[in-house]
């Protein structure tokens, strides 16, 4: 027999106690709607500042974020047992370091003219919080179906933000989507929405119709039961 | 479910006391060889995989970089009939590269010739500081006259949607083939060949593009003028 070696595990369910666990496909859901990285967890704010001011980047920082979260979380999960609790935060970090260096050469190799646009803000998903987050938060507690899932539904919510959010700075701070004019010549371009205050004003109007249609769903479900 | 199950339990002794954390629940030391072994598994497993994925996207990438250096010599040259290339080399320029040299690492300039041989311009890379970090040009301009025929940015880190209309917004950048170095920057141009409508909003990296475009030229004419000297064309 070999010396006993204490590794922590982190088999428990997500929440201790919890009656059953949840359909495959809620873990995907969740990260899309209820806890959407950007409108409700308000993770990745600096991503989602600096590279929202054209559609095109927008939705290729959301496409690498999604990758370098499943990825990871895969991986996170694949390994939660070998890692011991004292090294877990770098051995994280060096898992997303990895997908990011891999996402970054991808797209480099693939879409060349997109990489170029957003620089250094590919290799910063590293620094994003979310990404770590979602490691030590899940990835690292559950088995690697349900940390893919989760990954999916995190990258899609952060993808589909990101978009409605360039989507809204693009076309009213450039007349254009994807960089076609949709709104023509007549179209006086409010430059300030490219601007970072503009990245702030359109995202505090992004929370503002979530939180409408929260407290309109809230409503609702509370005459229903009336 | 317990949380450890290889090896026997450790039983809390009145020799190992320190061992036990203040609440009593059992805990066990890792040794730090097998921290090290983890992240040394674990920095050698994703360094193999970087590496891997290094060389498979390296011809796709140096492919695309060599294939944009020449568009971008096409483009600014306006599609001559035929380019030279010529190497800067010990301060002067030569028609072939010495041995032992890299084509890769020296300093080229790009002659574009018409269908008689004659030059119609000469293309050259150039690199200063734009708005945030450098900014590097392939420039176009006629030695003979000074005029500039065009530029074709190559690698810029401008705002988007702001700096980076140097680049997108085309408007600003055909406005410069004809102009004759030094380029002046102004707000609102006239029909000076020496002028040029800075962008609104990208001020910094307007001029930014119009020092490269003119240091350039203040930096490569002395050259193309000594190597007509010495017989060169």
């Amino acid at each position: 027999m070999t010396a006993p070696i204490a590794i922590q595990k982190r088999d428990e369910p997500f929440v201790p106690g919890a009656p059953a666990p949840a359909p495959l496909w809620f873990d995907v859901w969740r990260g899309i709607a209820m806890e959407n990285p950007v409108l409700v967890q308000m993770l990745g704010m600096c991503p989602t500042m600096a590279v929202t001011n054209t559609l095109a980047n927008g939705v290729a920082m959301g496409v690498a974020t999604l990758f370098v979260l499943v990825g990871s979380g895969l991986f996170v999960s694949l390994f939660r047992k070998y890692i011991a609790n004292e090294v877990r935060i770098t051995s994280y970090i060096l898992i997303i370091a990895t997908f990011v260096t891999l996402a970054d050469l991808i797209l480099a190799a693939t879409f060349p003219e997109i990489s170029k646009a957003l620089g250094p803000f590919i290799p910063l998903i590293v620094a994003n919080c979310l990404l770590l987050g979602r490691a030590e938060a899940f990835a690292a507690k559950v088995g690697p179906v349900r940390a893919l899932a989760d990954g999916l539904g995190m990258g899609l919510g952060f993808t589909l933000a990101l978009s409605a959010l360039s989507a809204l700075r693009e076309l009213l701070g450039n007349g254009s989507l994807f960089g076609i004019d949709v709104l023509g010549p007549k179209f006086e371009p409010w430059v300030f929405m490219v601007m970072p205050p503009g990245g702030f004003l359109a995202l505090g109007i992004l929370l503002l119709i979530k939180g409408w249609f929260m407290t309109r769903n809230a409503q609702r479900a509370r005459e229903a039961t009336a | 479910m317990s949380g450890h199950q290889h090896g026997p339990p450790v039983v809390p002794s009145a020799s190992t006391p320190a061992l036990l954390p203040p609440n009593g629940l059992e805990q066990k030391m890792v040794s730090s060889w097998r921290l090290l072994a983890t992240l040394f598994i674990a920095g050698a497993a994703a360094g193999i995989l970087v590496v891997f994925v290094y060389r498979l996207t390296l011809p796709a990438i140096q492919k695309y970089a060599g294939a944009k250096i020449d568009g971008a010599v096409r483009e600014v040259l306006r599609s001559p009939a035929k380019v030279d290339t010529l190497y800067f080399v010990g301060n002067k320029l030569v028609a072939k590269l010495p041995a032992g040299l890299d084509v890769r690492e020296s300093t080229k300039m790009f002659v574009g010739r018409n269908d008689q041989g004659e030059r119609t311009g000469v293309a050259v890379e150039a690199a200063e500081p734009g708005f945030q970090e450098e900014l590097r040009l392939m420039v176009g301009f006629d030695p003979a006259t000074r005029a500039v025929t065009g530029y074709h940015v190559l690698d810029q880190k401008e705002t988007p949607g702001l700096g980076d209309k140097i680049e997108k917004d085309k408007a600003f950048g055909t406005q410069f083939a004809g102009k004759v170095a030094p380029i002046k920057g102004v707000k609102l141009a006239t029909s000076d060949p020496g002028q040029v409508q800075t962008i609104t909003g990208a001020t910094i990296s307007s001029r930014a593009v119009i020092r490269i475009i003119n240091n350039a030229v203040a930096q490569w004419l002395p050259r193309v003028q000594a190597f007509e000297q010495e017989g060169g064309k």
